[in-house]
C-alpha cells in the first residue's frame, strides 16, 4: 500500500506575484493621493482619505479590466468603496471609544466605584468622592425598565406574529409610532401623569417607566422580526404532536429564537442605557446612593455626566469623562453577560 | 421507464410480505364527501376513502392535485392556512373530527403527523426531540428512557444515535432527521401516522430505511402515506388512491389494491399516470 503524502494548500488565496501587484498598486495610490493633495487646493486629512480612496478604487478597476476583464474590474471598484464605507463607520466610533478612554481614565482614582458624591461637590479635587451612586442608580433604573419592558415587548410580538389577531395592524402601527417617540416626550408624560397628579415626588421607578415607553417598541419590533424567521414547520410539527397553541409557542418558537430574543433584549437597554433627558425631568438625580426605586431621588450615570459638564470646571469636566468611561465598560459588561449567558444551553 | 408489469409485481411482493391487519387497532379512519377551498378556490371536491386499521394506503398523483390539502384535512392541519375552508366528515373510529366540542389536540394525538421536509426542533437534542410530544401534549409517561429507545428503534434510528442522544437535532443528516420526526411521532402513540412525502428530500439510501420503517409500523398502526414516487407506492402500500385536478378542483378518480391500480387500472386517466404517459 503506497502512499503519497499531500500537503494541504489554499489554491484561492492570491499568488505571491498577485500580491505584489496590489502592494504596487497601493504604492501608487499612496503617491498619487501625495501628489493631488500637493498640487491642488484641497489639503488636510479628509482630501487625502478621499483622494486615496477615489484613486484607489479607480486604479482597481483599471488593473482589474486589463488582467482579467471589465466586470472583474467592476467587482474589484465596488470592494474598494465598500472598504471606504465600512472606514467611515469605523473612523468616528474607535475615535469616540479612543477619547472617552483617554480623557475618561484622568478620572479614574481608587474610590471611584465604591464612595458617592453624597460628601463632595463636582468641582472638588478629582479624588474626593466617586460615582457608586450613579452606577447602582443606573443599574437598578436600566433593571426595572428591563422587568416591565421585557414581557410587555415579547407578549407583544408573540401578538404580532403568533396570534395574528383582529388588532395585528393597529398595534404593529402603534409600535411603529412609539418607536418615534422623542425621548424628552417619554419624560414630559411621566412627569405630569405620574409625578404631578399621584407621586409628586421624584422616585427611580418614574425614571424607569419613562425609560420603559422607549424600550418597550425597541423590543417588540426586534423580537418581532426575530420571530418572524423562524420557519412556520415548526409551529406545525409542535401542535401535530397536540401541542396547544400555547405548548408550541412557548416550547418550541420561544426556545428557537431564543438568541434573536436576547437580542432584542440588549438593542433595547442599549436603547435607554445613556438616554438623558427622561431621567433629567423623573428621577431627581440624586448624589448619594439610593437602593430604593419607589422613593427618593435616584442619580444615574447620565445624570452625573450631564451635571458635571454644565458645572465646568476642570475638575468636574474630568468627572464627567469618567463617568463616560464607566458608562461604556458598564455596557460592554451587561451586553457580554448577557451572550454568554443566552448562548450558554440550559439545563 | 417503468412498466406496469414491474411496479406490479413488487406490490403484490410487498402485500405478500406481511399480513395486514393483526391487531385490533380500531374501525380507522374515513372520510365522506370531504371538500377543501383556499379562501375562493375550490382545491379538492368530494372525497370519499375509507382507510382500514392495520393498512398502508398511498395517495398518488400529479403536482397540484390536492393530495397534500386532503391529507391535511385529516389531522385538522389544513385550518392553519389562513382563509382555509372545508365540508364533510372525517370519521376516527366512527366519529367525525370536526363535530364541534371536538378538542382538537387530542385529534392530533391520535392522527400523528411526519411532514414534507425534516423538521426537528432546533433547540432540543436527539432525545429530546422523541419525547417533545409528551411535553407539548403534557402526558405522564414514568419510563422515558424505555419509550425513547423504542421509538428510535421503531423508526430505525436507534444504532446511529444511541451514542449522541444529547447531540442537537440538526446535527443529524436529512435522511436521520426524518426518521427522527417519524420517532418524535410515534412517542405520542398515534392509531394513525399521517407520512406528507416524506422522502422527497432525501436520497435512495435514506429513502429506503423509511421504506422499511413503514412496513414494519403497519402491524401496529394505519399508515396514510402522500408520495410522488410510484415505485415507493407500489413497495409499502396496500391501496392506492389515485387523485387528479382536471382543470377544477382536485378529485380523488379511483382507489384500489395497490397492485390492481398498477395492473388493472378502472380508470384510463389512472392508467395514463401510472404507465408513466402525464404526470
Amino acid at each position: 500500500m503506497s502512499q503519497t503524502i499531500v500537503k494541504p494548500s489554499r489554491p484561492w488565496l492570491p499568488s505571491p506575484r498577485e500580491r505584489a501587484t496590489d502592494l504596487g498598486l497601493l504604492l501608487v495610490t499612496f503617491l498619487t493621493s501625495y501628489a493631488v493633495v500637493e498640487l491642488t487646493p484641497m489639503k488636510g486629512k479628509l482630501a487625502y482619505f478621499f483622494v486615496f480612496f477615489f484613486a484607489f478604487a479607480l486604479y482597481s478597476l483599471i488593473k482589474g479590466s486589463i488582467t482579467r476583464d471589465f466586470m472583474n474590474g467592476v467587482d474589484q471598484f465596488f470592494s474598494i468603496v465598500m472598504l471606504l464605507g465600512m472606514t467611515l463607520v469605523i473612523i468616528p466610533t474607535a475615535d469616540i471609544l479612543y477619547t472617552v478612554f483617554d480623557k475618561g481614565r484622568k478620572g479614574i482614582h481608587s474610590g471611584l466605584l465604591t464612595t458617592d458624591m453624597g460628601l463632595a461637590t463636582p468641582s472638588d479635587p478629582i479624588t474626593n468622592g466617586g460615582l457608586l451612586h450613579a452606577i447602582t442608580g443606573t443599574l437598578i433604573l436600566v433593571l426595572v425598565a428591563l422587568l416591565i419592558s421585557l414581557p410587555i415587548g415579547i407578549l407583544t410580538a408573540l401578538y404580532l406574529t403568533e396570534i395574528k389577531g383582529g388588532f395585528t395592524r393597529p398595534i404593529r402601527f402603534l409600535v411603529q409610532a412609539m418607536s418615534g417617540v422623542p425621548s424628552i416626550v417619554a419624560g414630559l408624560f411621566i412627569l405630569s401623569s405620574i409625578i404631578y397628579p399621584i407621586t409628586k415626588s421624584y422616585s427611580g421607578l418614574a425614571g424607569s417607566l419613562a425609560l420603559t415607553i422607549l424600550m418597550i417598541p425597541t423590543i417588540a419590533r426586534t423580537a418581532e422580526e426575530v420571530l418572524n424567521l423562524i420557519p412556520n414547520d415548526l409551529r406545525e410539527a409542535g401542535v401535530a404532536l397536540g401541542g396547544t397553541q400555547w405548548r408550541t409557542v412557548a416550547m418550541v418558537v420561544v426556545p428557537a429564537a431564543r438568541s434573536g430574543l436576547i437580542t432584542a433584549m440588549i438593542l433595547g437597554v442599549a436603547r435607554i442605557v445613556g438616554e438623558t433627558a427622561p431621567i433629567l425631568l423623573v428621577t431627581g438625580g440624586g448624589d448619594t446612593v439610593n437602593l430604593d426605586p419607589t422613593s427618593g431621588a435616584m442619580g444615574s450615570l447620565p445624570f452625573y455626566i450631564w451635571k458635571s459638564f454644565l458645572i465646568g470646571t476642570e475638575e468636574s469636566i474630568a468627572r464627567g469623562w469618567a463617568g463616560l468611561l464607566v458608562l461604556l465598560v458598564l455596557v460592554l459588561i451587561l451586553f457580554t453577560l448577557a451572550r454568554f449567558l443566552g448562548t450558554r444551553r440550559m439545563k | 421507464m417503468t412498466t406496469p408489469s414491474s411496479l406490479a409485481s413488487v406490490a403484490s411482493a410487498a402485500a405478500s410480505a406481511r399480513k395486514v391487519g393483526t391487531k385490533s387497532l380500531g374501525i380507522g379512519l374515513e372520510t365522506r364527501g370531504v371538500h377543501a377551498w383556499f379562501g375562493k378556490h375550490h382545491a379538492l371536491a368530494n372525497v370519499t376513502l375509507d382507510f382500514a386499521a392495520g393498512t398502508v394506503t398511498a395517495l398518488i398523483g400529479p403536482s397540484g392535485c390536492g393530495k397534500s390539502t386532503f391529507i391535511r384535512t385529516l389531522n385538522r392541519m389544513h385550518e392553519f392556512i389562513p382563509g382555509a375552508a372545508m365540508a364533510g366528515e372525517v370519521l376516527l373510529d366512527g366519529v367525525d373530527i370536526y363535530e364541534s366540542g371536538t378538542d382538537v389536540t387530542k385529534i392530533r394525538l391520535k392522527i400523528g403527523m411526519v411532514f414534507q421536509k425534516p423538521n426537528p426542533f432546533p433547540s432540543m437534542t436527539i432525545g429530546e426531540n422523541v419525547l417533545s410530544g409528551l411535553k407539548l401534549a403534557q402526558l405522564k409517561n414514568s419510563q422515558k428512557d424505555e419509550l425513547m429507545q423504542e421509538c428510535l428503534v421503531r423508526a430505525g434510528l436507534w444504532n446511529e444515535v444511541k451514542d449522541r442522544l444529547n447531540a442537537h437535532g440538526g446535527s443529524l443528516s436529512g435522511g436521520q432527521q426524518q426518521r427522527l420526526c417519524i420517532a418524535r411521532a410515534l412517542a405520542v402513540n398515534p392509531q394513525v401516522l399521517l407520512m406528507d412525502e416524506p422522502c422527497s428530500a432525501l436520497d435512495p439510501g435514506s429513502t429506503l430505511r423509511i421504506e422499511e420503517t413503514i412496513k414494519e409500523l403497519s402491524e401496529t398502526m394505519t399508515i396514510i402515506i402522500v408520495t410522488h414516487n410510484m415505485q415507493q407506492a407500489a413497495r409499502v402500500s396496500d391501496f392506492t388512491a389515485f387523485f387528479l385536478a382536471d382543470g377544477g378542483p382536485g378529485e380523488m378518480i379511483e382507489t384500489a389494491p395497490t397492485s390492481q391500480i398498477f395492473t388493472q387500472p378502472q380508470d384510463k386517466r389512472t392508467e395514463n399516470y401510472v404507465t408513466g404517459r402525464f404526470g
